[in-house]
């Protein structure tokens, strides 16, 4: 069965390269893309299925027995992020065809795109620290592809300050690799914890943790180092933007979750202690970037800022509640990102403009869309019944456990602003008197509108089956604070 | 030997940062391109130095030289050529296409 493991990274890999040579026709690779996101989707669930019904499965890669060779571990937390990852790939796939790509379609779009997805995985997967940073690399290789696909003064001009940010922070990465091999003589995760467990975590090596956490936070784009996110996250297409929004900041937070919750455990009143506060920041600067401006594409990029602090505010916590409430208001924000992304794109495609000055009025043409708009804003601002509301009340009440009141408040207020923000886009947008924009002449939506409402679906779902899904996310996070089993798991068979 | 190499790639780090900071954009890919060297040779110094040993693990070899930074390096050494001769390409566009090599022109602005 330890096969299994593998296929997420496998199925995309063979895609991207089966798409390579349907370049030319457009049709077939639309045809391609929907049908290898299905399958991927479909493996992705009877992993996940299976993983949460028997337990991690383990792949030695090679035959190479831990900690020599590299191993693939798909544990609950991994499995569940691959199946949200295919969830959203598959919306996005169904979603391009209608994106007004045709030009960039013919330029490798979909190879890019499923490259992204199998770094994607693979971060997900893999146990060994090197072999993240392998992984981060492919999938950065095919954000860099995507954010510069047609590109044109203003994208070129983002690309290249995105590249430069992710080169630096890669080469810090591998440092750290280096330092952290030198004092512990192994970069397998699990041999790394056992050692680290060992010498319980002396002040060198919370030092390279710490600076393996700058490498973590400049990807999920945490305070003080979010700056480089939200211009580069709009100037590409809005189907590339929500791929990146969802999910290549949560591979860094994912990252975070990982080697916080697994190695550097020991020395929590100096790291998790300050992941707390730099939480509290990131929440208070994410919300103010997306209330200080008009561009709709710029708020929904700015709210991502607050949804990873609020993720990073259960692993600085680090008890049952907290984490439970990361892991949820992850593969939440995963979800309704992507549908807010792609809700922004047709409402900037309808309106000829992504300035909300110029809006207005557009409920009388597309009352569907606006009310979606609505609802997701409910959704991600966590109004209940809906996911965002499950999320933040462990997340919240982990940070009071620990009797961390302020930043329960900055949280609540955040939460506030967050609906404010989105909702900005709602009055300015939809409200007003039919005539604002002059006369509309209605463009057809509802291929760009059905991988939305599947996406919110599935969010709603999240929020109201809640007692479905919670014992699941429960053992996970019981799982995460328990290092041993994940050693044990790795190192003993 | 250690220590002249650690010294070396602390030296090549601080070099890179310097001109990374540079307004010249050719200034800062080459900067880059430094910042990679600085890591590798690190990462090559953490598995200890040592010449004429044998890279392998077995029974009555007691002194061997550590095979895994050498593949880690390897690998980090193609990703970082990648991405520098990718980054080269970009530049050059991004040159024609803004018509300035000069990163405080490239700022951008609100209203684009």
């Amino acid at each position: 069965m330890s096969n299994l493991v593998i296929l997420p990274i496998i199925i995309p890999m063979i895609a991207a390269i089966v798409l390579i040579f349907f370049n030319k026709s457009v049709r077939i690779s639309r045809a391609l893309t929907k049908l290898f996101s299905i399958i991927s989707l479909a493996t992705a669930g009877y992993i996940t299925w299976y993983v949460l019904e028997h337990g991690t499965i383990i792949l030695q890669t090679g035959d190479w027995m831990a900690p020599y060779g590299i191993v693939l571990v798909m544990d609950g937390l991994a499995a569940i992020l691959v199946l949200t990852t295919n969830v959203i790939s598959t919306a996005c796939a169904f979603y391009a065809p209608y994106a007004g790509l045709e030009k960039r379609e013919r330029f490798y779009f979909y190879p890019f795109f499923f490259f992204l997805i199998t770094g994607v995985s693979g971060a997900f997967i893999t146990g060994d620290l090197f072999n993240l940073f392998v992984f981060f690399e492919v999938l950065l290789m095919a954000s860099y592809g995507l954010i510069v696909l047609g590109g044109g003064k203003v994208q070129l001009r983002e690309s290249l300050k995105y590249l430069l940010i992710n080169l630096f922070s890669s080469m810090l990465f591998v440092t750290t690799v280096a330092l952290l091999y030198a004092v512990v003589g192994t970069v397998n995760m699990a041999q790394i914890a056992e050692r680290v467990q060992e010498v319980e975590q002396q002040g060198i090596i919370t030092t390279i943790g710490i600076l393996l956490f700058f490498v973590f936070a400049t990807k999920a784009a945490l305070f003080p180092l979010y700056y480089w996110l939200p211009k580069s996250y709009i100037v590409p297409n809005p189907v590339i933007s929500a791929l990146f929004g969802a999910l290549l900041t949560k591979v860094g937070i994912y990252s975070i979750l990982r080697v916080f919750s697994l190695i550097f455990v020991y020395q929590t009143d100096l790291t998790h202690e300050m992941f707390i506060w730099i939480a509290g920041l990131s929440m208070i600067f994410g919300i103010i970037g997306a209330l200080s401006t008009s561009n709709i594409k710029l708020i929904i990029a700015y709210n991502i800022i607050p949804a990873i602090g609020f993720i990073l505010l259960g692993i600085g916590v680090l008890n049952e509640s907290g984490i439970s409430g990361s892991i949820y208001y992850l593969i939440n924000d995963m979800i309704i990102k992507t549908a807010l992304f792609l809700l922004v794109g047709i409402i900037a495609y309808v309106a000829g403009t992504s300035d909300l000055r110029k809006m207005g009025g557009l409920i009388h043409y597309y009352p569907s869309l606006g009310w979606l708009l609505f609802l997701s804003a409910a959704v991600l601002a966590g109004l209940p019944p809906f996911s965002g509301f499950i999320g933040k009340l462990l997340l919240l009440k982990g940070a009071f456990e620990e009797g961390e009141i302020a930043i329960v408040i900055i949280g609540l207020l955040t939460s506030l602003l967050i609906l404010y923000s989105v909702v900005k886009i709602f009055i300015n947008g939809f409200w007003g008197d039919k005539e604002t924009m002059g006369t509309i002449i209605k463009k057809p939506i509802n291929g760009l509108m059905a991988p939305v409402v599947a996406l919110l679906t599935i969010s709603v779902l999240l929020g109201v089956g809640a007692e479905l899904f919670y014992p699941s996310i429960e053992s996970i996070a019981a799982y995460l604070l328990d290092p041993e089993i994940y050693i044990d798991s790795v190192l003993k068979e | 030997m250690e220590i002249i190499t650690s010294i070396l790639a602390g030296v090549l780090f601080a070099t890179a940062i310097y001109n990374m900071l540079q307004k010249q954009l050719l200034r800062i890919v080459i900067g880059t391109a430094l910042l990679s060297h600085g890591a590798h040779i690190l990462i090559f110094t953490m598995g200890k130095l040592k010449t004429g040993q044998p890279p392998i693990l077995t029974d009555g070899i007691e002194n061997y030289t550590d095979p895994l930074p050498q593949a880690l390096i390897l690998t980090s050494i193609v990703i970082s050529f990648g991405v520098t001769s990718l980054l080269l390409v970009l530049a050059y566009r991004s040159t024609q296409e803004n018509g300035t090599d000069n990163m405080e022109e490239l700022r951008g602005n609100e209203n684009e």
